[in-house]
């Protein structure tokens, strides 16, 4: 026992009882911080990092990639497939399948940062749960047309 | 049929269906005030803001195997539930819910009551010792230790108030109270008698026998099914009945702001003011901490004996005088 003494003991014991109760008290008339998950969901920050999506490019109605095929080297799970073929009278190849394997991808960013075009970018999807493995293997392109609602047609491989 | 036993039996019955709804509504009550404590929504699921969860848990529980383990003494395994329930009824039988309901008015009433509460003791010393395990016989040890520690202050609060209006009539207590409620002239035996209850229902911060991080859950760790909720509905009925005593001695019973039919409608006041009491109670277990076992004992013998043997003495000499 400290040097509060007896009744010290009970009057600082009692006060500081009283006091916890109060805080108690109030927190409960204080708003629900929690969220519902499944019925409701957070705002997700801009800065969320989760797997890779092509970038709309709103002018051009398609994508920035031109198939250089840097993002699958830089990435060290060899998780991405870069395609792409050079079509009658255009001077560049043009993007025909760019698929993600996200059971191997380890969020890492490389293939981000070496797009020459900052044709990828991070996606600010978090609920990808799934029961197969075949379900995260994502299509890319197939993705972006589904997030814009049309195909991205000749547009795509960029001017 | 004679009409004496025709309103017992109907009497039993309100009061079994009564120990269930009160463990469903305080179960209910438990659980949405520690959410919204802990800034929570809690129940949500099951009904609108989850009310019919604790249906679902009750069948739930109904539905399970009542598992007897091996190398405990199977007919006292089996009897301490029921003997653990049974005399959490009884004390019903006598509580004024209003002027004129009241299954059965004894002059003993008071008596009565602390006299089935304290068979819960043996239920848990049977529960404990039957199952053959450490933890539950650990669980017993303490909580037997607590629940007579405790009986001693809060006998001697309810005898300074037996002193005043000498009579251990429930209604008899409550006609004393005309004019002004108990805890006016006796705020400290109401709170000895508030804490020793706490102690005596095994609630937090007194929750040392069900102390879940170093028991499991004491002495119902070995309990399923029926078994358990057995054990739960107890509690809950002991909680209830704690309070009510609380509101009768010192909080004027079904007393308050007469409403039509006062003989009858008493009940309103009587379960505002219970339920109230319930609620600091679940209040109190969401704030404070788990006591240490010698910090419990400390407490009682150190601080709520002495209290409540000085305030009795001084009630006495007051009673004398006046």
């Amino acid at each position: 026992m400290n040097n509060r003494g007896y009744f010290g003991e009970l009057w600082f014991g009692a006060k500081s009882l009283l006091i916890g109760l109060n805080v108690t008290i109030k927190e409960l008339f204080r708003p629900i911080v929690t969220v519902q998950y499944p019925r409701e969901e957070c705002e997700i920050t801009p800065n969320y990092r989760g797997h890779v999506e092509l970038v709309f490019n709103t002018e051009t109605g398609g994508c920035d990639c031109i198939v250089c095929g840097m993002c699958a080297k830089a990435c060290p799970s060899d998780c991405l497939v870069v395609k792409g073929e050079k079509k009658e009278g255009e001077k560049r190849k043009s993007l025909t399948l760019f698929s993600l394997d996200f059971t191997k991808c380890s969020l890492c960013g490389s293939c981000v940062e070496t797009c020459p075009k900052g044709a990828l970018d991070y996606s600010q999807d978090y609920n990808i749960a799934g029961f197969t493995r075949e379900e995260f293997h994502y299509d890319l392109i197939e993705r972006l047309e589904r997030r814009h609602q049309q195909p991205l047609a000749a547009a795509a491989g960029g001017n | 049929m004679p009409p004496e036993l025709l309103r017992m039996i109907i009497a039993a019955v309100l009061v079994v269906a009564f120990v269930f709804l009160n463990a469903m509504i305080l179960g209910y009550m438990e659980r949405k005030v520690s959410a919204h404590i802990q800034r929570r929504p809690g129940l949500m699921e099951v009904g609108p803001h989850g009310v019919l969860q604790l249906i679902v848990d009750g069948l739930k529980l109904i539905g399970k195997q009542l598992v007897v383990p091996e190398g405990s003494n199977k007919f006292l395994f089996r009897l301490a539930p029921v003997l653990s329930f049974a005399p959490c009824v009884l004390p019903f039988v006598v509580l004024p819910f209003a002027r004129k309901l009241q299954i059965v008015s004894m002059d003993i009433s008071l008596i009565f009551i602390l006299a089935m509460t304290s068979i819960n003791v043996i239920a848990i010393l049977v529960a404990g010792w039957a199952s053959n395990n450490k933890y539950s016989l650990f669980g017993t040890f303490r909580s037997v230790a607590q629940a007579v520690s405790y009986e001693i202050p809060m006998l001697l609060s309810i005898l300074s108030i037996i002193l005043i209006t000498s009579t251990f009539s429930l209604q008899g207590i409550i006609a004393a109270q005309k004019y002004y409620w108990f805890i006016l002239i006796q705020p400290l035996a109401f709170i000895i008698y508030f804490i020793s209850g706490l102690a005596e229902t095994n609630r937090a911060p007194f929750d040392m026998p069900e102390a879940e991080s170093e028991l499991t859950a004491g002495f119902h760790t070995e309990y399923s099914g029926m078994g358990f909720s057995f054990f739960f509905l107890a509690e809950y009925a002991n909680m209830f009945t704690v309070c009510s005593i609380a509101t009768v001695l010192f909080l004027g019973g079904w007393k308050g702001i007469p409403l039509p039919l006062g003989d009858y409608t008493g009940i309103f006041w009587f379960m505002l003011k219970v339920y109230g009491l319930l609620f600091v109670m679940i209040w109190v277990r969401w704030t404070y901490p788990r006591v240490r076992f010698d910090q419990l004992m400390t407490f009682c013998w150190k601080y709520l004996i002495p209290f409540s043997l000085a305030n009795l003495l001084i009630t006495a000499v007051l009673v004398k005088l006046i």
